[in-house]
């Protein structure tokens, strides 16, 4: 749901006070909805690449309509700007500053999507230069849009073409409502692994999902959004949390599994059960987790033990078990939740941040060993989302975290299911070890 | 999920016959699994909660379980012992509030404490026949939302005056009220032929067997200290989903020790004559629950990919003449077994579980007593002498109705899940498969008794 701010100044009289007064006029974000057509409006493809004008024919077969130059004063869905073969930072001005000149035409929640490559592979530092620079480009382009617009980046590593699975894939993320509140941030497609859907509204189809946390909150979005894209679940939350596992799991049609993760025979169990109940194991989504804020000064070994236990070293014991198991090698997918506080850090959350932190380098590690079936692990990092543990922050400090962002609202916990349930498909095949954060663009950490 | 008629949730699907009528074979009925919400004591988290509220609850988690959502299941029996009069369709409208499809018929059966078990008997029987392929049994009761009716005078002048058509007519009714008649009535466990509450007949039993407070506490602390061992073990993880913030049975002492269940005052047979040696400790509480049973065919339990814990074999039902005092109103399970296993040529000896209730401690000890008793086996059970003594250590080892409460319905699904899941992790003994025994006595004289088997 929508924070009260955000619906009063989205209209009538409190849209005019807000305008006046110069308050901040979060937008009223667009999200995916089945049916829902990919782009609000025609999409504008710049650069003049080779990969510019592959990319620009398969969206075409995608029905959309698209340009490659813009038509003055007409409204526009997206902006994808293609910089795939940058040589130096000079090459960098033709294309941006005639993106530049249709920023105005943007359209609410419109999109700008720039393809670019990692400057890490750069053979020249001309070259590293040129590439590292769309990164600081595209992060403060996402600060300058407004009205629910946002700016993201897919990096394609040496060799991976435009029109790689995963990077058309990763296109459509982005171009979506899906990618809402995703903004500033950078996906990297490290293969040309994955092949897209037959059915664009069901990626998941015929997948089995579990998914850990399942009760509540995100873990329950995850769950509702996995539903909708096709997979069967297997929703995992502790015992004592049974009671709203079972209305999650009657809801999307799934099977309820009480569980503590932090057992030692977990890992076994959670693929004994899909695989008894549903013949198979395609994607695990770790979501379980908790927080025993204090103070490092006053932080016991309860508080820090159960932390780091059931954030990361359960997961690290159930992935042990998923990669011995013969019943997770058919392009298995791992997504874990992991925080932006892993990434910014966060006062009184040593605890909950090293673990945070420890699960993107359990991803980034884990890559390589998953990449052997065709599989892959990546990391969706939340910033401020909506749910019972935030509506439990005192009001002040609330206001702050949720408007101290590019779109100056909360997320919905479907949002970061959003990005999990693209990680989770074929499609995202060629993205591995990545870590997408989902925070609108939040004002502190990386 | 669907292979044949019974599975299928398209509207008007039918099994293809395979043989028709009497020379259809009889197959077995498994156990898939189960589902109960916590026993709560009654006042206590569940006092807001109707029958239907929890018959539902536990429905909702058995189908979250087992994937069910949507599930046209062959048919739902349950059942409360106190009951309200509107809720003569209990079963059918707790499955209409669950995930189920809307197309599962169900009905009520009551037969008191043994309601429970009873229910997977009918149902076992249904399925053994070919009647059905899918089926869950269960059973529920509040002592909290109990139904209180209105006095037999208030009754008869308000039917009456229903009947009245004209005003004098209508005063002429009114005026035959009398204060007494505006009491309510609340319902009891007293035995209306005897009057004699079910604590007060046990107490006659226990004395007559003479059973001591020591045993009687001792049999009180063992199930609370197997009940809470089987929590921490996670026994339970999959045989239960929480409600109303109830995550374990609220009666559940794990702390509790033999030195202060001996401090508890007697509150039944206090006036025999004899020692009274009965006591909240070692009785039940008056409890709220509600506990649910799946049951299948083996093709349809194959067919929908779910687990086989046990098969239901056999099941007998008994009653005595308290009424007169030949014995003892809660004694008729000390004759249903020695039918049931006379019948399957079995003997004590030939079991892994034994699943006593306990209504009272002095139920299960006057009853092990009159089967190791001579005389009894004699005169009463017509054997050449005693039917036999069980091995105490197989006894209601994950705890029963003292340490978990006995909402009276609820308790024979309750057992039926737990056994048939001990007996799974069993597996086999001296080649053939471990074997449970389940015994629940009921009001009115009465006892069900049944014979599990794991697959």
């Amino acid at each position: 749901m929508t924070d009260k701010y955000t619906t009063l100044v989205n209209q009538g009289l409190g849209k005019n006070i807000a305008k006046r007064l110069g308050l901040p006029q979060p937008a009223l974000l667009r999200r995916y909805k089945p049916g829902q057509p990919l782009t609000n409006g025609p999409v504008l493809v710049q650069g003049n690449t080779a990969g510019a004008d592959e990319l620009a024919a398969t969206l075409l077969s995608w029905d959309l309509d698209v340009r490659r130059h813009a038509v003055p004063r007409e409204k526009l869905g997206a902006i994808i700007l293609v910089l795939d073969e940058l040589s130096r930072p000079e090459d960098l001005e033709k294309p941006v500053l005639s993106a530049a000149s249709s920023l105005r035409d943007l359209g609410p929640n419109a999109r700008v999507v720039t393809i670019s490559r990692p400057a890490a592979e750069s053979p020249s530092p001309a070259q590293a230069a040129a590439r590292q620079g769309v990164d600081g480009f595209l992060r403060s382009l996402a600060k300058e849009l407004r009205a629910g617009a946002t700016a993201n980046g897919i990096l394609l590593a040496d060799g991976v073409q435009s029109t790689a699975p995963s990077a058309l894939a990763a296109l459509r993320f982005f171009l979506s409502g899906r990618s809402a509140f995703v903004d500033g941030q950078f996906l990297t497609v490290s293969s040309a692994e994955g092949h897209l859907p037959g059915d664009f509204e069901k990626p998941l189809a015929g997948k089995v999902a579990v998914v850990t946390g399942a009760a509540r909150g995100i873990g329950a979005a995850i769950a509702r959004t996995l539903h909708r894209d096709g997979a069967t679940l297997v929703l995992v939350d502790i015992p004592g949390a049974g009671d709203h596992l079972a209305a999650v799991a009657n809801e999307v049609r799934g099977t309820a599994l009480q569980l503590d993760i932090s057992t030692e025979n977990a890992g076994q169990r959670i693929i004994d059960h899909a695989v008894q109940r549903h013949g198979r194991l395609d994607i695990v989504i770790h979501n379980a987790g908790i927080t025993r804020d204090k103070l490092l000064a006053n932080m016991d070994h309860a508080r820090w033990s159960s932390v780091l236990n059931i954030n990361i070293a359960a997961q690290l014991r159930i992935n042990e078990a998923l990669l011995a198991s013969e019943h997770f090698r058919d392009s298995p997918r791992i997504v874990s939740v992991a925080s932006t506080s892993g990434i910014a850090g966060n006062r009184g959350q040593t605890n909950y941040a090293a673990s945070k932190s420890g699960v993107m380098g359990m991803v980034r590690a884990s890559a390589p060993g998953l990449a052997g079936h065709g599989g892959t692990i990546n990391a969706v990092a939340p910033g401020f989302i909506e749910t019972d543990m935030t509506a439990r922050i005192p009001f002040a400090v609330r206001e702050v975290g949720r408007r101290l962002n590019s779109l100056q609202q909360g997320g919905q916990p479907s949002d970061v299911a959003e990005a999990i349930a693209f990680l989770a498909s074929d499609a995202a095949g060629g993205i591995n070890g990545d870590v997408l954060r989902v925070c609108g663009q939040n004002l502190v950490g990386a | 999920m669907s292979v044949n008629g019974q599975s299928n949730n398209g509207p008007h699907e039918f099994a293809s016959p395979t043989t028709s009528g009497a020379a259809r074979p009889v197959r077995g009925a498994v156990i898939v699994g189960g589902n109960r919400i916590p026993f709560a004591r009654s006042g206590g988290a569940y006092t807001k909660s109707s029958n239907q509220d929890m018959l539902t609850a536990a429905l909702d988690g058995l189908i979250a379980r087992f994937g069910l959502q949507e599930e046209r299941i062959g048919e739902v029996a349950a059942g409360a012992v106190l009951k309200h009069s509107r809720d003569f369709n209990l079963t059918r409208e707790a499955v209409l509030g669950s995930a189920l499809s809307a197309e599962t018929p169900a009905y009520d059966l009551q037969q008191a404490c043994a309601t429970g078990l009873e229910t997977v008997l009918g149902l076992a029987n249904k399925i053994k026949l070919g009647q059905i392929d899918s089926a869950i049994a269960g059973g529920v009761d509040s002592a909290s939302d109990a139904p209180i009716a209105v006095s037999e005078g208030l009754r008869e002048v308000l039917l009456d005056l229903n009947r009245a058509k004209t005003l004098p007519q209508r005063l002429q009714v009114l005026s035959r009220l009398r204060p007494k008649d505006l009491a309510p009535d609340a319902p009891s466990t007293g035995e209306p032929r005897t009057g004699l509450s079910m604590g007060e007949h046990q107490a006659l039993t226990t004395a007559q067997w003479n059973i001591s407070r020591e045993a009687q506490d001792e049999l009180a602390f063992n199930s609370h200290r197997n009940l809470a061992a089987a929590y921490d073990a996670g026994f339970f993880d999959d045989l239960l989903t929480p409600y109303r913030g109830l995550a374990r049975d609220s009666n559940l002492r794990a702390d509790t020790t033999l030195e202060k269940l001996a401090t508890l005052k007697p509150v039944f047979g206090k006036n025999l004559g004899a020692e009274a040696t009965m006591t909240a400790g070692n009785s039940t509480p008056l409890t709220d629950g509600a506990s649910t049973v799946l049951l299948a065919s083996e093709d349809w339990a194959d067919a929908h990919d779910l687990p086989k814990l046990a098969t239901v074999v056999d099941g007998e039902a008994a009653a005595v003449d308290f009424v007169h005092g030949k014995d003892g109103l809660l004694m008729a399970p000390a004759f249903a077994v020695p039918r049931l296993l006379a019948r399957n040529g079995l003997t004590l000896d030939d079991f892994d579980f034994f699943e006593i209730h306990e209504a009272f401690a002095g139920t299960v000890l006057s009853t092990l007593a009159a089967w190791e008793d001579e005389e009894f086996g004699r005169t009463r059970l017509g054997l050449d002498g005693a039917f036999g003594s069980i091995d105490r250590t197989k006894l209601n080892v994950n705890g029963s109705s003292l340490a978990a409460g006995h909402p009276f319905a609820a308790t024979g699904g309750r057992i039926v899940a737990s056994l048939a899941k001990m007996l799974q992790a069993k597996g086999t003994v001296d080649g053939r498969p471990a074997r449970g025994l389940i015994s629940i006595c009921a009001a009115g004289g009465q006892g069900v008794v049944a014979i599990l088997e794991a697959l």
